[in-house]
């Protein structure tokens, strides 16, 4: 499958699910409906795409916008040496998307960390905790809505 | 009994002026000031020359708390504890600007000066502060003993 004819073909393929495409800086990048995410996640881990690394799972947060979140997922394709971008928005009152742990196990602490940070939620997650903050932290520290130079209660001693 | 009085504050004195001379320091060092303070215990600068050379790794053995860098909140237990296992009489050096008021480090993850977590002698400001300034803080410390009241284990508790 040659690059132009591959976008072109995962479009063919989930034709509900994908709401556009782009390309920046070379890059491939899919933006994808909430609900279309794990269907066609699972169908790009598998022949013929074959996106069988996730490299990272991130969340950006625009405050301003009508859908607040927007998580980034990297694919990368060991078989044909291939980037992609999938991106999906999230509306800020309902930051709650599915999680992909039972695709890859490495998403299980990045979703912990968007979780940790941005406050998204991931359904069918097993363990969905803090991981870089300690509990009782309060708030998600990247939100932009995150107060600036907000006092924190500190971890108490244990006996 | 005036004689005793007279006695007693020149027994402060002495105290005082062995123990300025005597400090042994626990290092905590998480940052870049660590290399500053290297600088300043090692040959070119030797901490050495103001009787406080004597590095030690266990906080048992130290009276002198050198917090060295960025403490974030998750290591705020850490450092508490340290503090807590020394010996009395004890003393604190915030040794940069991240430990004096956290620095540059204007966040959620660090604490905001390490006075949050402990009781802080000398603060010596600076990012990384010069080892000259590491010991000019060193010295106002050993003023600090010398003039301090001594708590010596026979004296009476009142």
């Amino acid at each position: 499958m040659e690059k132009e004819n591959l976008i072109e073909e995962i479009r063919k393929r989930f034709p509900d699910e994908i709401e556009s495409d782009a390309e920046t800086r070379g890059d491939q990048v899919l933006v994808v409906r909430r609900e279309g995410l794990r269907p066609v996640m699972s169908g790009l881990k598998d022949a013929p795409f074959d996106y069988a690394v996730l490299l990272d799972l991130t969340c950006v947060d625009f405050l301003a916008s009508e859908n607040r979140f927007e998580m980034v997922y990297h694919l990368y394709s060991m078989s044909r040496n291939r980037r992609l971008r999938i991106k999906v928005s999230l509306p800020g009152e309902t930051a709650v998307v599915d999680s992909l742990v039972g695709l890859w196990k490495n998403a299980d602490w990045l979703e912990r960390e968007v979780f940790d940070m941005f406050g998204v939620a991931f359904i069918g997650h097993p363990d969905l905790r803090r991981i870089l903050m300690y509990e009782g932290f309060e708030g998600h520290p990247l939100r932009k809505s995150y107060p600036w130079r907000k006092e924190q209660p500190r971890i108490t001693l244990k006996d | 009994m005036s004689g005793f009085d007279f006695l007693t504050t020149r027994f402060d004195m002495a105290v005082g002026w062995a123990r300025k001379f005597s400090l042994f320091h626990y290092p905590f060092i998480t940052a870049c000031c660590g290399m500053e303070y290297m600088s300043a215990a090692c040959a070119h600068f030797d901490i050495d020359r103001f009787g406080a050379g004597l590095t030690r790794f266990s906080p048992r053995q130290a009276d002198l708390l050198l917090v060295v860098g960025t403490v974030s909140h998750k290591l705020a237990p850490a450092l508490r504890t340290v503090y807590e296992q020394m010996m009395e009489p004890k003393w604190v050096i915030a040794f940069g600007a991240c430990a004096v008021s956290g620095g540059i480090y204007q966040n959620y993850a660090a604490v905001q000066g390490i006075d949050k977590i402990i009781p802080v002698d000398v603060y010596i400001p600076g990012c990384p502060p010069r080892p000259e300034m590491v010991l000019d803080g060193l010295l106002k410390l050993q003023e600090k003993i010398q003039n301090q009241g001594q708590d010596w284990r026979w004296k009476k508790k009142t």
